[in-house]
């Protein structure tokens, strides 16, 4: 095994294959993300009522448009598994990297955690609602999580075929409620203008509701992750992530729209499965079928993606050696990550049993935007030290240096939301990053080799 | 210049660390159980009264949606009285600015002495780079 491992050290190195094309790159994206419209979207209602939730849903779109655009242009050029940890590596530093590989790992390994507890309650809600009350949803969270993680093991050409079709059926379904609804008959099922009321909270509440308008495209930025495997990363990149973008813009406008239209928003604030309750009140069983699966697949989906990102992002920490070196491999027949996809099994699964799910969700999105954050100042750099004229690249996004600003400024704002629910959270993931910088500089940096670290062929970087 | 080899770790070593970043993890995701800040529910004073769909302020429409939900007025006035406080403390906003700033600014700052010796291992130093060049150009 070892002769045909690539471990980060002095073996052969395997590379990954080049077998994704764009639909595969949009299916990795919109993935990870669906599940936000069948679940958790909706506690932005509770914090800010249903037009501060719609504000939201725009405001976090145009955040995610900038991160959007930002990727498509880096990652077309900066084509290596690891997604913005190898940017960051390339363009800021090795200790941001270090940050940005952790960000990416935290985030996916704590949302498919969640998303995997979903598949666990509805195994359990369904069981409940057939006649076999107190089903246990652990062992299905467990199953869900090993068999995904033996699908990502196997290749990420399956992995992310299913990934697909999965995708397509969960977004499908949102379209489906949608006509199901009868949108052109406004007061006949829905009943907007006797539902949506002013602000609850004022325009603080809109603020505070930021903080889970996250949801509606939360892991979008997983695109890059595929950036080594695909057939050719300037076009799969670009097309797959903006494609992926407009669709979720799309889905989460829909179910907005349809959810708010049909339930009062002190119910919807705080609704588990709001999809499933909107086709239930329409009362179409052959739709309430098709949302349950739907919120099935996408549950599912979203797990898959992160198994195949935070492993990815794990795997190339460990190939840098900015984690142990043991977790540099490829596996030799399937060409995938295979000991960071094992070895963060149990941890998701831990994750998910610790009972603090508040705490995994927050610490996933918090992951994220400081993630975001890094997004801002990595283009300005990206482009100051490599003009255009410099070093080619597979898309240029327009408007630079608007849309790096306004991301700044909106994570920032972000940031401000989670403070006005969860302080003390906000805080100790802080603590958690600063800590693990420390670590890093006192401790880990003395394993890396410093050259290494700089492998696209690029000139030298203006000012260095 | 010459460039820098690293210490080979040992595998009981990677263990280790592996093992230290998890436990990092676990206590920052329980911090926030021992720290009392998070979210608060305001408004518990409607046990005692005598609850109505008219006491909610809850349209006909509201309230038919509500039924069909499965909620008659007692468990729809649980969710509808649980309320968020959006008091803001300025002490705790202005340190929590000041550790998102300060993260950013060390990390930034660090980072950019390490990239300075990733650059200057794999393209040479500054200095020397310019005086290949000026050979280049005689």
């Amino acid at each position: 095994m070892s002769q045909s491992t690539s471990t980060g050290g002095d073996q052969k190195r395997i590379s990954m294959l080049k077998v994704l094309n764009p639909f595969h790159v949009w299916a990795l994206g919109v993935g990870i993300v669906l599940v936000g419209e069948f679940m958790g979207w909706n506690f932005s209602v509770a914090k800010g009522g249903a037009y501060g939730a719609l504000i939201a849903c725009w405001v976090i779109g145009l955040l995610y448009s900038c991160v959007a655009m930002i990727d498509s242009e880096v990652t077309s050029t900066v084509a290596a598994a690891g997604g913005q940890y190898t940017q960051a590596k390339h363009i800021i530093g090795p200790l941001m990297a270090f940050n940005v590989g952790l960000y990416l790992v935290m985030a996916y390994t704590m949302l498919e955690a969640a998303d995997a507890l979903i598949v666990g309650d509805l195994m359990a809600a369904v069981a409940s609602a057939t006649g076999y009350a107190d089903l246990n949803p652990q062992p299905f969270v467990v199953l869900t999580i090993a068999f995904l993680a033996w699908l990502n093991y196997r290749g990420v050409f399956m992995t992310l075929t299913v990934n697909f079709v999965i995708t397509l059926f969960a977004f499908l379904a949102i379209i489906a409620l949608f006509i199901g609804s009868d949108p052109l008959n406004p007061g006949n099922i829905l009943k907007h203008s006797d539902l949506l009321t002013e602000l609850p909270y004022g325009w603080i509440g809109v603020v505070a509701a930021l903080q889970f308008g996250m949801w509606y495209y939360l892991g979008i930025e997983g695109t890059c992750q595929a950036a080594e495997e695909v057939r050719s990363a300037g076009r799969a990149i670009p097309l797959g992530t903006i494609g992926g973008i407009l669709t979720l813009l799309v889905a989460a406008t829909l179910t907005w729209y349809v959810s708010t239209g049909l339930m009062p928003w002190q119910y919807l604030g705080q609704a588990t499965t709001p999809l499933y309750d909107a086709a239930s009140i329409i009362g179409n069983p052959s739709l309430q079928i098709v949302l349950f699966i739907g919120t099935m697949f996408a549950a599912i989906a979203s797990a898959n993606g992160c198994i195949n990102d935070a492993a990815r992002a794990w795997f190339s920490m460990g190939r840098d050696r900015y984690m142990p070196t043991w977790f540099g491999a490829i596996h030799p027949h399937y060409r995938t990550p295979f000991r960071a996809i094992i070895f963060l099994i149990p941890i998701a699964v831990s994750f998910a049993f610790t009972g603090l799910l508040d705490q995994v969700i927050t610490f996933s999105i918090l992951s994220g935007l400081l993630g975001y954050t890094f997004m801002s100042f990595n283009m300005m750099r990206f482009r100051k030290m490599w003009p255009l004229d410099v070093i080619k690249r597979g898309y240029i996004h327009p408007f630079h240096p608007i849309p790096a600003f306004t991301l700044l400024a909106l994570c920032s704002v972000v940031y401000f939301a989670t403070f006005l629910g969860y302080g003390a959270s906000l805080l100790s993931i802080m603590a958690f990053y600063i800590v693990a910088s420390v670590w890093f500089v006192k401790r880990r940096y003395q394993f890396v080799k410093r050259g290494d670290q700089f492998t696209m062929p690029w000139p030298r970087p203006k000012g260095y | 210049m010459t460039n820098y080899i690293p210490k080979t770790q040992h595998k009981r070593g990677q263990l280790f660390d592996s093992l230290f970043i998890l436990f990092l993890v676990y206590v920052s995701l329980y911090i926030p159980l021992f720290l009392e800040s998070d979210t608060k529910s305001a408004d518990e004073t409607t046990s005692a009264q005598v609850i109505t769909w008219e006491s909610l302020d809850v349209s006909p429409v509201e309230q038919e949606q509500w039924q069909k939900l499965g909620f008659d007025e007692v468990a729809a006035a649980e969710i509808i009285n649980d309320r968020f406080d959006y008091t803001i403390d300025p002490v705790m906003l202005i340190i929590t600015a000041l550790v998102i700033i300060g993260y950013f600014f060390f990390v930034l700052r660090v980072s950019d002495r390490q990239y300075r010796e990733v650059i200057a291992e794999k393209f040479g130093t500054a200095g020397s780079q310019a005086n290949n060049e000026q050979g280049d150009a005689r």
